[in-house]
């Protein structure tokens, strides 16, 4: 409870925390002692020498591409092809029978109205379940059109970042959190659904479904601000979507855990992550268990599981590993 | 909420000393993220402008709640765009405001001509931002009610041929007599449209479930009477017979209470600038035009 407690409280923007001595289990003590009596750190050299060997693994990212652009295909193809299985777009459909109401637009549209409806009561409602199986923030990375796209202008902003062109302005992580409160205040002040007119989430939906518009534009102006002064800034800085989700995912089953024994405490993980903070465990000395879930913050997009050398993220469905 | 502020500035009582450079690079980053917050809240406030200079008077889809509530309520994802089956529905841009991504009607370009019959745009709304039954906590405005269901012509020899719409979208104003062919005593004959219109219409003679283009399916008339001919509703509009400055007999179209604003009357107008035009939103008075 304490760690979820601490995972929730890191995801609305406190920095992680060191363990004290006393809260690192007896196990995960032996382990590191271990790591520390490996003088001649031949285990590491044998683990280092297989690395630069290794083929780059792009596993989950390809799956998780093929996903979001199927998804986002589907609502796509509905509409031009007129099979209706996905109607409308991100933020409100109609799959099959069901309402699907994107969580983040109905609280803004509840709160502008000032009226609960019936319908985006059951359409966030089956989106809310799915969601918390299937891992809230996974929805950002499995789902979300500007995640994608954000994703390969990222690669732009490293390779300026490594050439030392640009550099990286990281902002406060509790931003985010107050720019949820603000747009709630907002929707609720004002009456209209303010942070609708500037979600990238809906805006790229809409474009992709039922042609460009104006508001590209404002796509074009995030992507230049992500490139050339701070890395992801919308989805990690801004978007209240994503804490929205995040919060949904909190007591989610389907995690990507930490297996301490494993690492090697490099840090490959944190390099590719949208959300490192997330990924402090994998710090030397951070771990107080064996395995540990990553926080609610984590996307699932599995960019650490396909970089990590050798094999200490993966995958996994809590509770699901013991019963097999 | 709480969390975000208290984050930057944890006590640390073990190091007593924090390096001047680490205040200051955390004095600069909370600085910076106060900034990105004026400026993103900033941005989204700019949405209010459309909406204060009354840039936003568009034609809303039939059943949409009034303005304030409409962009309060919808969703923004185009579900009523979808199954319009004369593509009647478009949804606005970023230079609207908060009126992104909210459904209206260019009647000019393509008028809802109800070919659906069941209003499919209200029936797809997820929200209740067109609804076919407004709760009783909102308002109908004054003259905004329709006093039967309309009929729509397609339907009047069925049984049930009234539409489930309780209030107008607009209402339709001759607002050039002077253009209008009728006032002046002409006829019409050809396609409606200048060459390269797109917009589409249900002909009952043709086929009741496939619009076709306007333009595929000429005129021949005197004195022009399409505004009134092609007036999907019964009893919405009728030309009247006034007598001209030079004697003759002329006819001007009339717009009576069953008006629902549709704008089919606006699309088919076939002078240069619609003589006849829809106003979003207007309310019927007694003794109108």
């Amino acid at each position: 409870m304490r760690r979820f407690k601490e995972n929730f409280l890191c995801m609305l923007g406190a920095e992680p925390k060191k363990p004290e001595p006393g809260q690192v289990s007896e196990e995960v003590r032996r382990i590191m002692e271990i790591k520390r009596g490996d003088k001649t750190k031949s285990r590491i050299k044998e683990q280092l020498h297989e690395r630069a060997h290794r083929q780059p693994c792009h596993t989950w990212r390809n799956w998780r591409w093929v996903v979001l652009a199927a998804v986002n295909l589907l609502f796509v193809l509905s509409f031009w092809l007129d099979i209706h299985i996905l109607a409308g777009a991100l933020t409100g459909s109609h799959f099959v029978g069901f309402h699907l109401i994107d969580l983040n637009a109905a609280l803004q549209v509840m709160l502008a109205h000032k009226h609960i409806i019936v319908n985006l009561v059951i359409g966030t409602f089956t989106v809310f379940v799915f969601w918390l199986m299937f891992g809230g923030r996974s929805f950002c990375s499995w789902a979300c059109p500007y995640h994608l796209v954000s994703e390969l202008t990222e690669k732009i902003h490293l390779v300026l970042v490594r050439r030392k062109i640009v550099t990286d302005h990281e902002f406060h992580r509790g931003t985010r959190t107050v720019f949820w409160g603000l747009f709630v205040v907002l929707a609720f002040v004002t009456g209209y659904t303010v942070f609708e007119t500037l979600s990238p989430v809906g805006i790229l939906s809409r474009a992709l479904i039922y042609g460009p518009g104006l508001a590209l534009g404002w796509i074009f102006l995030l992507l230049l601000f992500e490139v050339f002064w701070s890395r992801r800034a919308w989805c990690r800085y801004v978007c209240p979507i994503g804490l929205t989700y995040g919060v949904v995912g909190t007591f989610s089953p389907l995690q990507v855990s930490y297996h301490v024994e494993e690492c090697f405490h490099e840090g490959d993980c944190r390099k590719v992550c949208l959300v490192p903070h997330v990924l402090d465990v994998t710090i030397k000395g951070r771990a107080t268990v064996v395995k540990t879930g990553l926080g609610p913050d984590c996307t699932r997009c599995g960019l650490c599981v396909d970089t990590c050398p050798t094999g200490a993220l993966r995958f996994e469905v809590k509770g699901l590993s013991k019963l097999l | 909420m709480s969390g975000s502020g208290s984050g930057s500035a944890p006590p640390r009582p073990k190091k007593p000393a924090v390096s001047p450079e680490r205040t200051r690079r955390a004095r600069r980053r909370f600085i910076s993220s106060a900034m990105l917050l004026v400026g993103i809240v900033g941005t989204s406030l700019l949405g209010l402008l459309p909406v204060f200079r009354k840039r936003l008077k568009r034609l809303r889809p039939p059943g949409a709640l009034d303005e304030e509530d409409f962009l309060a309520s919808c969703i923004k994802c185009g579900q009523c765009l979808q199954v319009c089956p004369v593509s009647a529905i478009r949804l606005g841009d970023i230079d609207e405001g908060y009126g992104i991504g909210v459904p209206f009607i260019a009647a000019r370009e393509q008028a809802c001509d109800f070919s659906c019959e069941g209003v499919q745009c209200v029936s797809a709304c997820p929200t209740g931002a067109l609804t076919y039954e407004k709760p009783n906590f909102f308002p109908v405005r004054e003259g905004a009610g329709l006093s039967r269901p309309p009929t729509l012509k397609a339907k009047a020899k069925e049984p049930e041929p009234e539409i489930n719409l309780k209030e107008r979208m607009g209402l339709a104003r001759l607002t050039h007599p002077e253009a209008c062919l009728a006032v002046q005593g002409k006829g019409f004959s050809g396609s409606a449209r200048e060459a390269g219109f797109k917009g589409r219409m249900r002909y009952m003679e043709v086929d009741r479930w496939k619009p076709i283009p306007v333009n595929e399916h000429p005129y021949e008339r005197k004195p022009c009477d399409l505004c009134v001919t092609e007036c999907p509703v019964d009893d919405a509009i009728a030309l009247e017979v006034f007598t001209g400055t030079d004697g003759s007999r002329r006819f001007r179209p009339v717009v009576r209470e069953q008006c629902v604003g549709c704008g089919v009357c606006e699309m088919v107008c076939p002078v240069g600038l619609a003589a006849i035009e829809v106003e979003p939103r207007a309310t019927w008075k007694a003794g109108n035009l």
